[in-house]
């Protein structure tokens, strides 16, 4: 592959040194000379991803106070919060480039910031949260244990805790699933409607082809991203179809079929025209999705504006003032 | 959020072990903090211990000056061990 891809020209010193650590595999820190553009991804990825996990909440949230059992819910409970943590620990390593918190938030809540596609979904049935567990977190832990590997350090451990608190998530989704698929006839039809449903939105996970993938190549380059989209892609069908035939569950895909000179499943095409409408705004929940996102955050005011006035009544120096209070004591 | 002061959170793993740094959070105040770093950082059973710094009161060392900074400590072999040669004889040491 080409050395010099990179959007900084190859001449700058600077850049060059800092490339050389990286193929080193040295990682790259919060204080240390990094080019402008490798600063934006980041910050761009770090806070997608964290947007993700925080969105993320919202189709498995409507469940808790309906889950089939106390297990369920309080199993559900703690699932839910985790993502919530995960949000929280990726927010941190995205404010060590410089981003500021209220900046990320600001931009999630005006609609400027993207976030995974397949939050957008309604989960419609009780099977739709275990589908999510063993699917949705499935996929996203192949998307995320490499970058444990990633080159920048504060992403790279944020993602060793949530790659250990993934495989419980997705753990949980299997059984789910697997009760559903050994229950009732209804019970296995109503999994099966949430496998129809959620296959392919999964699949795109994983993001558009690599033919035509805006930031693989210099992601690749700087070490953010060590596989490309359609290689994990690959390695999701591979994992999951036997998982599926397990449960005797079928895959919504008819031209799904092994194929044994390439050691893999060939499976159908992806409907990309649904993935960049979902993308752009227009997919079942987004509008949903937002809204719940911006009414949070209005209705927590009170709570974020007490937070301080307690510490402050506290005689806690460490308390900031409004800025009408600064204004007053000035 | 706005303006909430950003913290680094310390966990001591076990006892015996020294507190190491986990990641870092916002909060008003140190009790908050303290109580944000268990919810966020030992939900399974990850600390006995928590402490919690205001970032702005960390000083570091320049990352720039790494090199020369350090310089000290790599030209001194001798203060290794295995910079002497023991005879075997002498037994062990």
């Amino acid at each position: 592959m080409d050395k010099t891809r990179g959007a900084t020209p190859p001449e700058d010193p600077a850049t060059q040194a800092f490339e050389a650590r990286i193929a080193r595999g040295e990682r790259i820190e919060a204080r240390d000379w990094m080019p402008e553009a490798y600063r934006k991804t980041l910050i761009r990825q770090i806070s997608q991803h964290a947007h993700s996990e925080i969105v993320g909440q919202l189709p498995e949230g409507e469940w808790i106070t309906r889950a089939p059992s106390l297990e369920r819910k309080a199993i559900l409970l703690a699932k839910v919060q985790d993502e919530a943590g995960h949000g929280l620990y990726l927010y941190c390593a995205a404010e060590t480039l410089g981003a500021s918190r209220d900046e990320l938030t600001e931009a999630l809540l005006a609609g400027r910031a993207k976030y995974s596609s397949i939050f957008n979904y309604p989960t419609e049935t009780w099977a739709d949260v275990g589908i999510i567990g063993w699917l949705v977190d499935g996929a996203a832990i192949l998307n995320q244990v490499p970058l444990q590997r990633c080159s920048y350090g504060p992403y790279a451990r944020a993602m060793v805790r949530i790659c250990k608190e993934e495989s419980f998530h997705q753990r949980q989704g299997f059984d789910v699933v697997r009760t559903l698929a050994e229950g009732t006839p209804a019970q296995q039809e109503m999994v099966q409607d949430a496998l129809n449903r959620w296959w392919w939105p999964t699949l795109m996970m994983f993001g558009p082809p690599d033919d035509a993938s805006v930031h693989s190549a210099r992601s690749m380059a700087w070490g953010i991203k060590q596989h490309t989209n359609d290689e994990l892609r690959q390695r999701f069908v591979d994992q999951t179809v036997p998982q599926a035939d397990f449960l005797g569950l079928r895959i919504p895909d008819d031209e799904l079929r092994w194929n044994a000179q390439r050691k893999s499943y060939d499976f159908g095409a992806i409907d990309w025209d649904e993935f960049y409408e979902v993308i752009a705004g227009r997919g079942p929940c987004n509008r949903e999705r937002l809204e719940a996102r911006r009414e949070a955050w209005r209705s927590g005011r009170w709570f974020r504006e007490g937070l301080t006035a307690h510490a402050r009544a506290r005689g806690s120096e460490d308390a900031p003032r409004s800025a009408v209070e600064r204004k007053a004591a000035s | 959020m706005k303006g909430l002061p950003l913290w680094e959170v310390f966990i001591r793993g076990r006892h015996g072990t020294s507190h190491r740094h986990v990641g870092s959070l916002h909060a008003a105040d140190a009790a908050t903090a303290i109580h944000r770093a268990r919810d966020v950082y030992t939900r399974r059973g990850e600390g006995i211990s928590i402490w919690a710094v205001r970032s702005e009161d960390i000083a570091a060392s320049a990352p720039s000056k790494q090199g020369p900074f350090f310089e000290p400590s790599d030209t001194k072999v001798y203060r290794h061990p295995t910079f002497y040669d023991i005879p075997e004889e002498a037994g062990s040491m």
